[in-house]
């Protein structure tokens, strides 16, 4: 058992290399589009867009925009009204199983049971993911290990700061070496020591050949770590390119800030 | 296998962590049991035992209310009071006392009456006489005696005490003062015809007896007490009261990020549920457990009747293990449809209420009117109620509780059903 799922995701890695060295798009969308029910306004319009394998996909829009609702359609948790969404050239339709058997999610906010310590959340949410019993647990201790959390693996969630609990989240949704990583504001309200270790770890997985796809506020780290960022407004991808090349097609922008910011207006984005 | 064990396990440590819902989910059922029995068992005591103060008004003071009195000692579950604060009590005083709610009863015995029942047999007796004799000797009875007007015992009632207990006690009353005149005609008789041998051989006894025979299925006949009929009704509330906890548990998870995770890997709603489910089945069988304990060892110790299960420990776990499904059914749904504590709180307790009134478990099924028979036969709560009472009171086996065996493990089955395909509905939105 432990052989087959090691070799498994031996050959997933392998075929991700391989995958990124001829630019195969893993994740493609081709004209989707979401309403909420009962909503006047279109969440997602047209969308259509290809993340390559091997990528790390910056997702970046101001608030409402409808970032949060394409990751959530792209892992599945909700339906489009519209369009089409493969991954690996799989749907959720008929392939939902194998989807998440290769993704990866890190959620906004903590998914972790605040009354179990951080070894007991990780070789809950392992299982759950089918890993073996027997490969489980030393996986647990050694990514709790890599990101500086061994100390306190037999301390309870809720006793954590909330950087000790950013990095036990992204340990939650890489146990199970996923090909691809969804991560939603995954430094959001963390110390700077805890933004390093997480964006260290990112760029291991990627190396590794994991394909990250990710949404943040924060564009210099966006800047930094993305292969490639695209800018959603209103529902719609308004630009799409790499950090430097994004950079370069504004007259007078410095850094992706004044990118995001010409494109995307100044106004205050509140909304209820 | 891996994934459901581990997912019993998670939700094992997070109750075994939350010392509120262990006393919820175990010591609560277990005062709600005790209480409700002490409760009950007084007022079943009440129908044949000795624990209700009566006022008693005198206001004949005649041979008539002496014999009222004494009978009225003799009933095992009233105690006549006759004064208060060392005084004889007066009709006024008795209104008061009831109507300010201090005393449930007052029975006033009115002025003449033994005179006047004395004098109403006399004329009675005689009338037989002279027929009997066919003379009119010297009109001694019918023409020297005028009617005597009925007199009226009055009986005065909190306005709180329910209906059952008024007939009870009217019914108490009317037999006490129908022995009392069937005794004075009797001396009426005696006084008239003499000390005669025949009449002081005569069997005064009631011809007619009661015997009260408790009839089961297997024979035996049992006598039910308010604790053969308080487990079986209290327990099934209890074990359906985990909807709340359980509901709420599944509105937490749902409110949380674990779930976004959950959703995310490769299990489905029932794995996600199936651990919840069994572990909560497993508190309601412990329950179950702690209840018989405490039936068994803890209520004649309390001076509570003690709970006979005779050789029906299995059958029991059956219907308490069937009843768990479906209360556990009936949880993971109303946590699959509400989104918040404040919709699943107010809604499963009410619920719970409903289903348990509606069921049965406060009044019996048969007192209810026509269309709340029809409607109780839809609660769980009653087809486990049913079943329990088929193995405690009327002693039957396995096949005599299939049918609501089957309409519990039914009910689970098919509230799992809709909770999942509501989810999966859900997800579209």
């Amino acid at each position: 058992m432990r052989l087959l799922w090691q070799k498994k995701h031996s050959f997933q890695s392998l075929r991700s290399r391989l995958n990124n060295n001829m630019s195969t798009s893993v994740i493609k969308i081709e004209n989707l589009t979401k309403q909420y029910f009962g909503a006047t306004f279109l969440s997602l319009e047209k969308i259509d867009l290809q993340i390559v394998e091997g990528s790390i996909y910056g997702l970046l829009g101001p608030n409402g925009a409808g970032k949060t609702t394409l990751i959530s359609i792209l892992c599945g948790l909700i339906k489009p009204s519209e369009g089409k969404v493969l991954i690996a050239d799989k749907s959720y339709k008929n392939n939902a199983k194998e989807i998440q058997k290769m993704i990866g999610v890190v959620p906004q906010e903590y998914a972790l049971y605040p009354k179990l310590t951080a070894k007991e959340n990780l070789l809950y949410f392992g299982s759950m993911f089918g890993i073996p019993k027997s490969e489980l647990k030393p996986l647990v201790l050694s990514h709790l290990d890599q990101l500086g959390l061994l100390p306190f693996a037999d301390k309870k969630i809720k006793t954590f700061s909330g950087g000790m609990k950013r990095r036990v989240n992204l340990i939650a949704g890489i146990l199970h070496k996923p090909r691809i990583l969804f991560l939603d504001e995954p430094t959001v309200g963390v110390d700077v020591q805890s933004k390093q270790a997480i964006t260290t770890k990112l760029k291991e997985l990627n190396k590794e050949g994991t394909t990250i796809i990710y949404t943040s506020h924060h564009l210099r780290e966006a800047q930094d770590l993305c292969t490639k960022v695209g800018i959603i407004d209103s529902g719609k991808i308004i630009a799409e390119d790499t950090p430097d090349n994004l950079v370069s097609s504004i007259k007078n922008a410095r850094n992706l800030e004044d990118v995001f910011i010409e494109l995307t207006g100044r106004e205050l984005r509140d909304y209820a | 296998m891996h994934k459901f064990l581990t997912s019993i396990k998670k939700e094992y440590l997070l109750l075994l962590r939350d010392p509120g819902g262990l006393i919820i989910l175990f010591l609560m059922p277990v005062v709600l049991v005790i209480t409700i029995t002490i409760i009950q068992d007084a007022t079943f005591k009440s129908v044949s035992g000795n624990t209700i103060e009566i006022l008693l008004v005198d206001k004949d003071k005649g041979k008539l209310s002496d014999e009222i009195q004494k009978s009225f000692n003799e009933i095992e579950f009233l105690t006549p009071i006759s004064k208060f604060d060392n005084l004889p009590l007066t009709e006024e005083k008795a209104k008061h006392l009831i109507a300010s709610g201090t005393y449930q009863l007052a029975v006033v015995i009115p002025e003449g009456l033994s005179s006047g029942l004395e004098k109403q047999i006399d004329k009675n007796i005689g009338k037989i006489l002279e027929e009997f004799e066919g003379t009119v000797s010297d009109t001694l009875y019918t023409t020297r005696l005028k009617e005597e007007s009925p007199k009226k015992v009055t009986l005065y009632f909190d306005p709180i005490t329910q209906e059952a207990f008024r007939s009870s006690v009217i019914f108490a009353v009317d037999k006490l003062i129908a022995n009392i005149e069937t005794k004075s005609i009797y001396k009426g008789f005696e006084k008239e015809l003499g000390e005669s041998e025949s009449l002081t051989s005569f069997n005064r006894d009631n011809f007619v007896k009661y015997e009260q025979i408790n009839p089961s299925l297997d024979g035996e006949s049992i006598l039910p007490n308010s604790v053969q009929h308080n487990i079986p009704a209290w327990t099934l509330f209890a074990i359906f009261f985990m909807i709340l906890p359980l509901s709420l548990n599944v509105v937490h998870e749902k409110g949380q990020g674990t779930f976004v995770r959950l959703q995310t890997t490769p299990i489905n709603y029932l794995t996600i549920i199936a651990g919840k489910a069994t572990l909560f089945l497993l508190v309601s069988v412990i329950q179950f457990t702690l209840i018989l304990v405490l039936g068994i060892f803890v209520f004649p110790v309390l001076g509570l009747p003690v709970l006979e299960i005779g050789d029906k420990l299995g059958l029991l776990y059956v219907v308490a293990f069937s009843a768990g499904l479906a209360a556990v059914g009936l949880g993971i749904l109303l946590g699959t449809i509400f989104n918040s504590h404040e919709q699943a709180a107010p809604f499963g307790a009410v619920l719970v209420v409903l289903l348990a009134a509606i069921g049965g478990v406060w009044v019996p099924v048969f007192a209810m009117p026509d269309t709340m028979q029809i409607i109780a036969k839809i609660s769980p709560m009653n087809w486990g109620l049913e079943a329990f009472y088929d193995i405690f009171l009327r002693k039957g086996d396995i096949t005599t509780i299939l049918p609501e065996i089957g309409l519990l493990i039914g009910f689970f089955i098919s509230t799992i059903v809709i909770a999942i395909l509501y989810y999966e509905k859900k997800k579209a939105v």
